[in-house]
Parts: C-alpha cells; structure tokens; sequence
C-alpha cells in the first residue's frame, strides 16, 4: 500500500475538528470553536435564528457579535440593529462587542476567543485573518453564521492549498502588506479562489505577529478560503495573558501534498501599491509617484495595529499633514488606541494633523467617517479598492502600506515611503 | 426548474460592493436591497430587469465582501439565475443559502451577448440562447441543491426539516 502524503495546515485542523481523516477535496462536518458575526451580518443572522425558531446559541462562550462597520451608528436604520444585536446578546448570553471596542478581526484574537489550532467561522469575508495565529479561520455568509451559531457545526469543503514562500529579507521602508499586494498582483483576484494559502519562509519568520496578520487578512482578496501560518516562539508568546484557551498548534507535515509552490524573492519587492478599482491591480511605486491625493486613511483590519500606527508616527513625527489632505485614523481596538496613547503615537498623529475616529473599521466601507467626494484620490492601508467601496463611486481608492500612507499624506500625492528609512 | 428571460450580461470580478454597496445595509429587507441591486456599476440595472431576467458574468462573480445581501438582492431584484465563468466561495455558499439559482457555464457566458434572450433547463444543465439558437451544457444542480433553492433558501428547507 503507498502511503499517504503527509498533511497541510488545514487537513489537519479539518481532521482534528470532524474526527476524520480529512483530505483534500472530502466534505466534512466539522465542530467550529467559534462563531463571530459584525453589524452589516449580524442581523441577518438574528433573523434567520428566529425564523428557524432558534432562542438559543450552541455556546454564548463561542458565541460574538461586534458593532463595527457603523459605530456609532449614523443612521437611524443602523442604530435598529444595533439595538437587534445588544437584544441578541441579552437573550442568548453571547459577547457582544458595542461601539468603541474595534474592528471584530482585532478583537477576536486580542480577547483571547481563538487560539492555534482552532477552527472558527465569521459572517466576514476578512476573517481569514487568524490564520496568521493558526486557526483556521473563513468567512461565511449569514444563513452560515446562524447554523453554526445554532449547532455549533457546519459543513466544508476542505481546500487545496497553495504554498506560497517568501525568500530573502525586507528592504527598509518595505513592510508586510507590500508582500501581499504584490502576491495580488501575480496571481489575480481569483488566484486561490476555493483554496488555502500556507505563507512560509524566512520573511514570515522574521515578521512580528502583527505584521503576519496583515498578509493573512487580505488571502481573500485572492480569494482565498484561509491564509495559514505556523505557530512559532512569537504566536505563543502574543497569546501569553488573554485567556484561557490552551493552543494546540498544527504545522503542516514536512511531505505535505501542496496543489502548487510559489517563490518569492522578497528582497527585489519595493512598496506596492494597488490602484483603482481592483485590488489586484498592483505597481510598484516608483510608476503611480506624484499621483495626487485628498485623503488618507490609516486603520482597519488591515493595517490598524499598534506597529501600524508607530510606523505612521515615525514618519510624522515633527512633520505636518498638508493642508490639501484629511488624514483618517482609526486604531483597530481600544486596547491599541489605549497602548498608542501610552507610546505617545497618537500625540504624534493628532499634532501632525490626523483626525482620530473611533475604534472600527472607519471609512473602509463607505458608512461613514470619511466617504471621499467625486473624483477624489484616497491612498489608504485598507485590504480593498473597489469602486464605491468608501462610499462613492465616483472616487478612486489606492492601497498601500501605513508607512506609504504616512509619506503620501505629508505631500497631498503618493509618496515613496523608503526616504524616511534610509540609512 | 426552468427559467426564461433577457440576459443583462456584465464583466469579471463584479464584486459585492458593488452588487449592494455597504451603504445601504442599514436594512435586510429584500426589496429595499433590491433597488440599489448593481447600481455603482450600473445605474439603469434595476429599471431595465423584468422579473425572470438573467445575469450573466465572466469570471470571479460575487467576489469581496461575505454579505449575504448581495445574493438576496440580486433576487428581489427580479433575476431568476445568475450564469458566470465561475463564482467566488462565499459568494456560490451564500446564492444556495438564500435560494439564488446559479451556474456556472463559461462557453454559455462566451456565447450570450448583452439583450440576447436566454432559456435555462437547471435540472437537464442546459442553457438555450434563444436569440442565436445554440444551446450550451452546464452542470445540473446537485439534488439537494436543487431541493433548497427550491424551498427558497436553506432556512427555509431546514424549517420543512423540522417539522417533518
């Protein structure tokens, strides 16, 4: 009999979480450690539970729902559902997240509900973040949610995975969302769709947790069902101290079966910018230099964390926002507006000239906080560039890193960020 | 299941912002999400879709955000099936989930032209383009596929489910 080859990330937190030897390709019924759904989702999750006639979640332990996309609410239709979703936690005795805690892809982790090895579902096509921590992480729609809110279960599909390796080292001025715009960019919005990434290398190795979260976040934008990484030294010791769920890593095997490889030269990658409307629409800087811009923005699930906010500081510090530009920055959660107050960034950023908005996912969806007006430039560290995404079709979003966003916003045009980093 | 209608034929990569831009998700009533269905891509598409109509796509549609409004206004919008190259994940979940019929058939999608009318046999996995006459296979839906978009949605089959 041949052996079976060994197996990925995801066949093995498949296997571990449905009691079968899961492959690739099998469909599996698989118990989820935890179900997340935000604002936009969340109710209609709520009224599919109610139209099941379900009062009551699998867990209230494993159960969270986050008022982040329109927080505070600026409408009155927002603030209905939100009200829907405080209603919602009181009767099922979930968590629930409400206006000033952040974006549910910071708060999920920070607050210690997944940790590696883990399997969760989100009513969010970003929360294929944790993967970066190992958990095996997908989004899902709400009709999803609410089956696994009510059983605890849902079926998958478990994916091929494709392993991307980033060889070499960072240039200076150089971060982890250039990695990923540039990926974006080789292998298209559609390069992974129905499978799994695993990220591996030297570069990964080297990148803090934070800065992993980044590429992870945005596997979706080539639509990607998870962006896997291994648990090191630095995942285990991010999650010392908030909770008190023990991590069960999963590496994948050293004779893994990969569907493809892909090598990247991480040395030869400068900072990447995706231009409008498709996130996969990524140059190097050096061709969209001295693009003029209006807006900036530095936050989001992507690039809102505290290493984020320091890049931007840095760069800012003593410099002035020019005057032609509104510079929006939203901290991911309140634990990293409350740690940047502390390490002095946002000083940093409001004397520069920032507006600070509220923990969330601030202007990125176009609900409020910042919709650009017609035939505006926004440059922003968001994971998406689609037309109307921040709200108005008529504006033309640009993505880049938090140290590229930083550099623009001090000239009104798209800026180069590796002069701040030289020497 | 058979559908009949006009085909409104758009390009890769449509995304779910701009199938319901974020904007108006402050409800989930269907038809309220049904009048801004496709309107940052384009204005004139809930005006021109009859009830029955067909949308067809190139690669990737549905791709971005995980919202489910985007399917359920897609449907209340008037489309009886959506044709495409090929879907994104959550995207296909999300149509089944809430009763959306979909397909995917890329010589069908190379085949239609924007106004052509369509005819589509989902249970035999053929889809006719009236207007020329040649008529493309795709594959059927699975049964149980086919038996929740037939309820309307899977709340709806589970529902029958459970009081069976």
């Amino acid at each position: 009999m041949i052996p079976l080859p060994g197996k990925t990330i995801a066949e093995k937190i498949f296997s571990n979480h449905s009691g079968t030897d899961a492959r690739a390709g099998d469909i599996v019924v698989a118990d989820v450690d935890f179900v997340m759904g935000q604002d936009g989702t969340t109710p209609l999750a709520i009224r599919a539970l109610a139209n099941m006639g379900v009062t009551e979640v699998f867990d209230p332990e494993k159960v969270a729902v986050v008022m982040d996309h329109s927080s505070p609410s600026p409408l009155e239709g927002v603030s209905a559902l939100h009200t829907m979703m405080r209603e919602f936690g009181k009767q099922t005795g979930c968590t629930v997240y409400d206006v000033g805690e952040g974006v549910c892809h910071q708060l999920i982790p920070e607050k210690g509900h997944v940790v590696p090895g883990d399997l969760m579902v989100g009513c969010d096509s970003h929360t294929c973040t944790y993967g970066a921590l190992n958990v095996f992480s997908t989004g899902v729609g709400s009709t999803d949610g609410a089956a696994a809110m009510a059983s605890g279960k849902l079926w998958f599909k478990v994916p091929d995975t494709m392993k991307v390796t980033y060889e070499g080292a960072l240039q200076p001025g150089v971060f982890s969302k250039d990695l990923i715009l540039y990926l974006a960019g080789q292998i298209g919005v559609d390069g992974a769709t129905y499978e799994a990434i695993e990220f591996h290398g030297p570069v990964i190795d080297e990148l803090s947790v934070e800065a992993r979260m980044t590429i992870s976040n945005m596997a979706i934008e080539v639509g990607a069902k998870a962006g896997l990484m291994k648990a090191d030294a630095k995942t285990l010791q991010w999650f010392e101290g908030r909770g008190e769920k023990t991590p069960n890593p999963q590496d994948p095997d050293p004779d893994a079966a990969y569907a493809r490889e892909l090598t990247i030269d991480a040395s030869a990658i400068g900072p990447q910018v995706a231009k409008p409307h498709a996130v996969d629409n990524v140059s190097p800087i050096e061709e969209v230099e001295g693009t003029p811009i209006a807006e900036g923005v530095l936050g989001t699930c992507t690039n809102g964390r505290l290493e984020d906010l320091a890049i931007a500081a840095s760069i800012l510090k003593g410099r002035r926002v020019h005057p032609d530009v509104r510079f929006i920055v939203a901290p991911a959660s309140r634990q990293i507006l409350l740690d940047a107050i502390a390490a002095g960034y946002i000083q940093t950023l409001v004397e520069a000239g920032a507006a600070l908005v509220t923990p969330g996912c601030g202007p990125c969806v176009g609900t409020h906080n910042g919709v650009p007006s017609d035939g505006e430039n926004v440059i922003s560290t968001a994971n998406r560039n689609f037309k109307g995404r921040m709200g108005n079709s008529n504006a033309f979003i640009y993505l880049g890193s938090p140290a590229t966003v930083a550099a623009s916003v001090i000239e009104a045009r798209i800026t180069d960020p590796r002069k701040y980093f030289a020497g | 299941m058979k559908f009949t209608g006009t085909a409104h034929k758009y390009g890769r990569d449509i995304d779910t912002d701009v199938i319901i831009p974020a904007r108006y998700l402050n409800t989930s009533d269907p038809f309220e999400l049904a009048k801004h269905c496709m309107e940052d891509l384009d204005a004139g598409f809930v005006s021109k879709v009859e009830p029955g109509d067909i949308l067809v796509a190139d690669e990737n549609f549905g791709c971005g955000s995980s919202r489910e409004h985007a399917p359920i206004s897609i449907k209340a919008a008037g489309v009886s099936v959506v044709i495409a190259k090929s879907f994104a994940r959550i995207f296909y979940r999300n149509a089944i989930n809430t009763g959306l019929p979909i397909m995917e058939a890329p010589e069908a999608v190379d085949g239609i032209s924007d106004g052509d009318r369509v005819s589509v046999d989902a249970d035999a996995g053929t889809i006719t383009n009236e207007t020329t006459g040649v008529t493309y296979t795709a594959q059927p839906f699975p049964p149980f596929i086919k038996d929740i978009i037939e309820k309307g949605g899977l709340i709806e089959a589970v529902k029958e489910k459970l009081g069976a």
